[in-house]
């Protein structure tokens, strides 16, 4: 009651998000880094993990560790049916159709992989293409040169704007026959983009392509929905969806993985082996060779509980309240340049500063205790396309607060002074 | 706690600012690029070395403060020094940010400033950069990485 009539005036009219109630719920936020208190910033790389999560992480290492899919003692089952409710949680998570096209994977890394490897070999041929985009993570780029090299289908990839946005008029132009796969981020790590997907699926599908959509920057902040978006393959990573490190998850059409031969041989994925033949599993068993990791499986689906009890809206809605707020201050910083200012954007502000290379940036603002991404962010290809060898970025979480921006505005204003004497 | 004072002490924000014998080397002896692929520093190392003395020493680049500081200093202090020597100061250096090395140790000189590093781990790179690539071309070799 209170708390909605002590609102910032400066702040849109919507209801007050309770982020100090959720802060709670995050152990790690009481840490001090240098005698400060910690201000993370680099939830882009990874977020911190609720304790809900953690403390399912140990009640399943306390009370149900076992093997899945094949005990027939109670723990197995237990574990199983844990795990497999997990695949539930992710399905409904993504609005797939089915259980069956979700397959878990150690991260969005290892589910691009997966579709590169699998599809790629299977469909692709020499002088077929691959369409990528110049706001690229490494990993939506080397599985496909893999491909590519071993196929002899070719790269070719839409250019970004000054702005940072997709030239889609070059996209369109790029897309043909021969295109055979689309791969392209929905939300960039490095600039924050959010690129018209819905647009992309579209045009790909009427090419006669498909096309796989790289989720991890996008799951924590905006509801996915696979069948609206209406994309072939969606990748994304549990760690930077509030779960633990090591599981993702792949969504891939039914059709599509029933066809696809498998990723990885080993336990799981089959039905019968012998020295003459094996007979595959069905999707998405028949991606998932080998024990799993499912302490962090279960984990993933106590971090989407945890998140839609928040409500990914109001999570959003929060962020962009946050990255208004930074931007704002932010452009009153002489010498300050936001790298990445498309018009749709997600909670990242990228930024350089006049004189003062990045990695100078980030120990100082570590040393006030703010902890940021500095680097070429593993999207060497963006760095190249601005003429820069890297750019200090925060991203934010629905935990951060505008005082944790105000922090960073000050420490960057440190930075400023160590290099002005 | 860390002082970031030690880090960035004044020598090293004004060797930053304006690095000194930064420029190209058209009558180079000796070259080498460096690389630190952690965080994308570059820079090409020049020298002229007549009968095993480092007559005249230049690089180019961009990198952070310490990586830039630390390249200006190098330069400074190679300047004039045998090739035996160089590679000795290239082990006090060495020593000096990764170990315990006597920051008062009369070799090191103006080198001693980089002493703060040691305290930052991510950053021990960016020191030492130059002096690898400064080793590499001693040792006649084309490339220098931080890995």
């Amino acid at each position: 009651m209170t708390r909605a009539m002590t609102l910032d005036a400066s702040r849109p009219a919507s209801p007050a998000f309770p982020v100090e109630r959720y802060r709670a719920d995050f152990p790690i936020l009481n840490v001090r880094v240098h005698g400060r208190p910690l201000v993370y910033l680099d939830n882009a790389a990874t977020t911190q993990k609720p304790r809900i999560v953690i403390d399912t992480e140990r009640r399943y290492y306390e009370q149900i560790n076992a093997n899945i899919h094949r005990g027939i003692h109670t723990l197995s089952e237990l574990a199983t049916q844990e795990y497999e409710q997990a695949r539930e949680k992710v399905r409904r998570f993504l609005n797939a159709r089915s259980t069956r096209e979700i397959v878990f994977t150690r991260g969005t890394t290892e589910a691009i992989n997966l579709v590169a490897a699998s599809f790629g070999r299977s469909r692709l041929k020499a002088g077929d293409e691959i369409l990528l985009t110049g706001m690229e993570h490494h990993s939506n780029i080397v599985p496909w040169q893999f491909i590519a090299g071993q196929t002899g289908a070719v790269l070719k990839v839409v250019p970004i704007d000054e702005r940072g946005e997709l030239v889609m008029e070059e996209f369109h132009r790029l897309l043909s026959p021969r295109t055979r796969i689309v791969a392209v981020t929905h939300v960039s790590n490095a600039l924050g983009t959010i690129n018209p997907v819905m647009e992309i699926v579209q045009a790909a599908h009427a090419a006669g392509a498909v096309v796989l959509l790289d989720g991890a920057q996008a799951v924590a902040h905006v509801p996915v929905d696979v069948q609206a978006l209406n994309c072939d393959f969606y990748a994304f990573s549990g760690h930077k969806l509030y779960a633990p490190t090591g599981i993702g998850a792949l969504y891939g059409r039914e059709a599509l993985l029933e066809a696809m031969p498998p990723y990885q041989g080993g336990g799981d994925m089959i039905k019968a082996v012998s020295f003459e033949k094996t007979l595959y599993n069905d999707p998405p068993y028949k991606f998932e060779a080998g024990t799993p990791n499912i302490a962090g499986t279960i984990g993933l689906g106590a971090a989407i509980d945890y998140v839609q009890s928040v409500g990914l809206e109001a999570m959003g809605a929060h962020e962009h309240e946050l990255l208004a707020h930074a931007t704002e201050r932010a452009v009153e910083i002489p010498g300050l340049r936001i790298i990445g200012t498309a018009r749709r954007k997600g909670a990242v502000l990228s930024f350089v500063l006049d004189g003062i290379h990045p990695h100078d940036i980030g120990t100082i603002l570590d040393h006030e205790g703010v902890a940021i991404r500095t680097g070429h962010h593993c999207a060497m290809p963006v760095m190249t396309r601005y003429g820069l060898p890297a750019t200090a970025r925060a991203s934010f979480a629905f935990y951060n607060t505008r005082a944790e921006v105000d922090a960073l505005i000050a420490a960057i204003g440190i930075v400023r002074e160590v290099f002005r004497r | 706690m860390m002082d970031l004072n030690d880090l960035y002490r004044e020598v090293i924000v004004d060797h930053n600012r304006s690095p000194r014998n930064f420029r190209m080397m058209d009558d180079a002896t000796n070259s080498a690029d460096g690389y630190n692929p952690l965080c994308g520093d570059r820079l090409t190392l020049s020298m002229k070395i007549e009968d095993g003395v480092i007559r005249d020493i230049a690089f180019q680049g961009s990198g952070c403060a310490i990586s830039t500081a630390s390249a200006s200093l190098m330069t400074e202090s190679l300047k004039g020094k045998s090739v035996a020597e160089a590679e000795m100061l290239f082990d006090r250096f060495h020593k000096l940010i990764t170990a315990d090395g006597d920051e008062n140790d009369p070799a090191l000189g103006k080198l001693a400033v980089l002493a703060g590093v040691r305290q930052y781990p991510a950053r021990i790179k960016c020191a030492t950069l130059c002096w690898h690539a400064a080793n590499a071309a001693l040792h006649g070799e084309k490339n220098a990485t931080t890995e």
